[in-house]
């Protein structure tokens, strides 16, 4: 059974709908170029790891914006949990990055 | 977008869908807090594997072992199922019958089993060319993180399926509509998580 | 031969000599003996205390009310009780190892009598134990019991949830009970570092206990994190802002923010070890490419914020005590609240200094010596704000009262030990030695332990309606405080001597007179939970003159005390409406407190679920198949816990309804009790005259 909700259902459907097809729009090229910036070496490696990075970085802001509704425009506790969730990965991942290279260059580890 | 009124993440229901609308809040945050701690675990072991690129023993690494191909064609695998479990969420929340909502739901699960398809076929060929688990630091790091992200789509496959078993039993209920939810919830974050890794193991590794 | 061979064969690696007294009888020697005897001792407590629980609850005819009414309830009141019966029978086998390991220092100039491998088995349960098995389930035992009426909501948020976390942490204490049967537990300490407690090091079951009971435990306190955030954000009654809640509730919810995020590094780190030991990885192996620091780095990362999720629910539990036995509003509302965030996120800064001597560099260790000097800051200004609270008030030296003043001058002075600590110079001298070890027991003995048992006195009469009899309650007390500090202020000067931590035996004379004092104080410790003990006996033989059903006993300010003693199943009648802090002050003192309802309505509550005892069971037959690689006990645990949680997926009507009438009945009975009670003043409210009616008393002028 297929039918309206209300009145403006169908203008409300369309509108996240064309979220939706955006937001995978989006992701679609945010991940085309980095695949073919790999694949044809078109960067120096340095550069290439930024790039791939960044890519990264903004596709997640797509999927989180476009397919989990998560922005800074409505209701702020799923937001202000994403935030302090990616602060103290942020703390935890950096701190733990910056340790081990410091003991692995101290200790010769190649 | 401005959503005047947003409970809770992911897809809203409306007040069309009357009490179930409420219902689902704290269930909704909960299983949102939830994904922050896996997106802390998942975090974790991204670490161990980020500390890990110079273990390997003289054994094979990225350039021996890893297919772009194969990375490029699974990405796009779960890029299409986070599309199409979107459609089944919207024909959820605009009521637009059982049927289409299974119909994407399956899309979704074959698309999630087609990924684990195209992983084991990956793993295997790993462990055929001498890169398995056992044989460095780099490896066990990498199969603790790459099989971890497979074994959760898994799960999510397992869950869809029950719950189409209980939009059979029991049709759209209150409890059926929130799993639908939360398990929307779940297959995006996980795409999300495929995001770093293809990003951090696959393409990082073979720069 | 692969690592997982023995997963095959029926009984794994299970067989006789698993059990405590084979190798004593195989091998008589003298070690052997004496070691064997104790261990066969305590599986034999272990054995006859099952035996003798099953006899008496079958003689009593209380399995079908175990099960109904305790095992099976989703109710937050009886699984908080629950937890702290946990607590406190796994706290009564660590102070006895706890004194095995004094006694045995104490002569360890001589050798000793218990072997290395025994000694070390007894500090790596002991601290298990102590942390995962009686720390974490009082505290989430009391969180769970009083948080919900302090924010005026019914239960937590997913109470069958709750359920299942006692059932996993309850699996995990089992798990650590049985290895006293059968096999031997880890000789790797509490944090089991690799590569020792890897497979070609510790080859038997010994880590791999270690191993499953953390997994199960910290899954179920991952899961109570979840339920305590999303009830406290959630479920508040409404008025009630996260400004406006006792304080807690606060730390609750401090506490539950770690739980979330800490847990996944210890559940990283213990996986990573059992594929290490299981399938052959080598994450932290000494060969192939392991690297055993980052064990140190995953552990500590939980193992640091893990130590707040400790302390800040006693911090709550001080500022409801002190304020409520200085008769005064608690000063500094704001600044504890700032604090208590402050230090639940500092508290992810300063994992570092639990390694300092790993070998990374000294501008690492600067950085976090910093951030570890820095947390001690709001911790300052807490002490000052119970100072203040207690400044001009109207103190009663009540148990909880007493136990508040301990911790006020003694965890300063752990604190302080601790600054020490994190400055990497100083802790480079002191690290693993016994100095190490007063400072974290001078932190976690009077600061959460003290903070526990003081909540258990100052809520056990809203739990049950009487009152724990007071002389023995000071008595235990004031043992708990000399003992504490007889047996652990030695050991600072004994670290400074240079004695090394978790040593058999050593060689140096100076030590002896110094363990000795050590060593009666534990024997006080002993002395002060026999007392603790006894006092729960004479107040159950007492509790007729003790009642205090009507709910108010020591003139509470926040709204546990505004219900009746022990509450009503669905918690308040009609749930209030909060229009500022110390919101049942308030309504006494408008005279609103004890008002009949216009209207009772009907109240849905959950219905009971086997949900918590199932997974319980599973969760440790699970475990148990694979510290024995069972593999059919295993596959069966596993496949069982699946198909439960399918199940319980497929659950519908899991509620059941209150009528109003019932509702109505409980209600005025209480308001009758409290109209027949005879208020008391405070310095009547240890004697049998409160009947838990608070008089009228001022305050006295706050600051």
């Amino acid at each position: 059974m297929s039918e309206p909700i209300h009145a403006d259902a169908a203008q409300d459907e369309r509108r996240e709908l064309h979220s939706y097809l955006n937001g995978a729009g989006f992701a679609l090229i945010l991940t085309l170029v980095p695949f073919a910036l790999v694949h044809w070496h078109a960067l120096s490696r340095s550069n290439l790891l930024i790039a791939i990075g960044a890519f990264a970085l903004v596709q997640i802001c797509v999927h989180f914006r476009f397919f989990l509704h998560i922005s800074f425009s409505h209701q702020r506790e799923d937001l202000q949990l994403v935030l302090f969730s990616a602060l103290l990965l942020g703390i935890m991942v950096a701190g733990t990055v910056w340790i081990m290279a410091s003991l692995a260059q101290r200790m010769g580890m190649t | 977008m401005s959503r005047p009124g947003a409970k809770y993440p992911g897809l809203n229901l409306t007040s069309a869908h009357g009490a179930d609308d409420a219902e689902a809040e704290n269930l909704m945050f909960g299983f949102w807090v939830f994904l922050m701690s896996d997106a802390i675990l998942f975090g974790m072991v991204f670490g161990s594997y980020a500390t890990s690129l110079n273990a390997t023993a003289g054994g094979p690494g990225p350039h021996q072992l890893f297919d772009i191909n194969s990375a490029f064609i699974e990405t796009l695998l779960l890029l299409v199922s986070s599309t199409t479990f979107g459609m089944a969420s919207l024909a959820l929340k605009y009521k637009h019958g059982t049927w289409r909502l299974i119909a994407w739901l399956t899309a979704t699960l074959l698309l999630g089993v087609v990924f684990l398809g195209f992983e084991l076929h990956d793993f295997s060929a790993m462990l055929a060319k001498g890169g398995g688990p056992g044989r460095s630091g780099y490896l066990s790091a990498f199969f603790g993180l790459v099989p971890l992200h497979g074994l959760h789509v898994l799960g999510g496959c397992i869950w869809l399926l029950c719950l189409v078993g209980q939009i059979a039993r029991y049709g759209l209920d209150t409890a059926v509509k929130i799993g639908v939810m939360r398990l929307a919830l779940f297959w995006h974050f996980l795409d999300i998580v495929w995001v770093a890794i293809f990003s951090v193991v696959y393409l990082a590794g073979l720069t | 031969m692969s690592p997982l061979d023995l997963f095959a064969h029926p009984l794994g690696r299970l067989s006789l000599d698993a059990l405590p007294f084979w190798e004593m009888v195989q091998d008589p020697s003298r070690t052997n003996v004496i070691n064997g005897l104790i261990g066969t001792g305590a599986a034999s407590l272990v054995g006859i205390g099952a035996v003798l629980s099953i006899v008496l609850i079958t003689r009593s005819r209380m399995w079908g009310v175990l099960w109904n009414d305790w095992l099976t309830s989703p109710d937050h009141k009886k699984i908080g009780i629950m937890y702290v019966v946990l607590a406190f029978v796994m706290l009564s086998r660590a102070l006895i190892e706890a004194l095995l390991m004094r006694t045995q220092q104490a002569f360890g100039l001589g050798g000793g009598f218990l072997s290395p491998d025994h000694f070390a088995q007894l500090f790596s349960t002991h601290g298990t134990i102590m942390i995962f098995f009686m720390a974490m389930p009082f505290l989430t035992g009391m969180i769970n019991y009083v948080m919900p009426l302090q924010i005026g909501a019914r239960d937590v948020a997913f109470p069958v949830l709750n359920s299942i976390s006692l059932g996993l942490t309850a699996a995990g204490a089992a798990l650590v009970m049985i290895s006293l049967c059968l096999g031997t537990f880890s000789t790797g300490g509490w944090f089991g570092y690799p590569p020792y407690t890897e497979a070609t090091f510790s080859p038997g079951v010994g880590p791999d206990y270690w191993i499953w009971s953390l997994s199960l435990a910290s899954l179920g306190s991952t899961f109570s994190g979840i339920n305590f955030a999303v009830t406290i954000y959630k479920a508040r009654a409404p008025g009630m802002t996260l400004m406006r809640m006792p304080l807690f509730s606060w730390t609750a919810l401090c506490t539950s923010i770690l739980m979330i995020f800490a847990m996944p590094p210890l559940t990283v780190a213990t996986a990573q070890l059992a594929l290490d030991r299981y399938l052959g990885f080598h994450f932290f192996t000494n060969e192939l490419g392991g690297n055993m620091m980052h064990f140190a780095n995953l552990f500590w990362l939980f193992g640091h914020p893990e130590v707040y999720i400790l302390i800040l629910p006693a911090f709550g539990v001080y500022s409801e005590v002190i304020s409520t036995f200085s008769s005064k509003m608690l000063f500094g509302y704001r600044t504890l609240v700032m604090a208590t965030m402050a230090i639940a996120i500092l508290s992810f800064t300063v994992w570092l200094h639990h390694f300092f001597t790993m070998g990374q560099s000294a501008n690492i260790n600067a950085a976090f010596g910093i951030a570890s000097m820095l947390i001690g800051i709001p911790t300052g200004v807490k002490i000052y704000d119970w100072m203040a609270t207690m400044f001009r008030g109207r103190i009663r030296f009540t148990v909880p009262m007493i136990y508040s003043i301990g911790f006020m001058l003694l965890f300063v002075l752990g604190g302080m030990s601790g600054i020490l600590l994190a400055d990497p110079g100083i802790d480079y001298q002191v690290h693993n030695s016994v100095f190490l070890v007063a400072h974290f027991h001078n932190v976690a003995v009077p600061g959460l332990l003290f903070g526990m048992i003081a909540a258990y006195h100052y809520w056990f009469p809203k739990a049950f309606g009487f009152r724990l009899d007071e002389g023995l309650g000071r008595a235990s007390a004031f043992c708990w405080i000399i003992g504490f500090m007889l047996a652990f202020f030695p050991l600072y000067a004994l670290g400074l001597m240079g004695m090394p931590r978790r040593t058999v035996a050593y060689s140096d004379a100076r030590y002896v007179p110094l363990e000795g004092v050590a060593l009666v104080g534990a024997a006080l410790v002993v002395v002060a939970v026999g007392l603790l003990i006894a006092q729960l006996w004479v107040s159950i033989r007492q509790r007729e003159a003790n009642h205090v059903f009507a709910g108010d006993p020591w003139d509470g300010r926040s709204l546990e005390w505004s219900v009746s003693a022990p509450p009503p199943e669905y918690n308040f009648a009609a749930i209030p409406v909060v229009t500022d802090r110390d919101a049942f002050t308030l309504a006494k003192e408008a005279g609103t407190a004890f008002h009949r309802l216009d209207a009772y309505e009907d109240i849905v509550v959950p219905k009971n679920s086997a949900m918590g005892p199932v997974v319980g069971i599973v969760g440790f037959v699970l475990a148990f198949g694979l510290v024995w690689q069972i593999g059919w006990i295993t596959l069966l645990a596993l496949t069982v816990a699946i198909a439960a949680m399918i199940v319980r997926g497929f659950a519908r009507n899991t509620s059941r309804i209150i009528c109003a009438a019932q509702v109505q009945v409980e209600h005025l009975r209480w308001l009758d009790a409290v109209t027949a009670a005879m208020p008391v003043t405070r310095a009547n409210e240890r004697s049998p005259l409160n009947d838990g009616l608070a008089g009228r008393e001022p305050d006295r002028i706050t600051l």
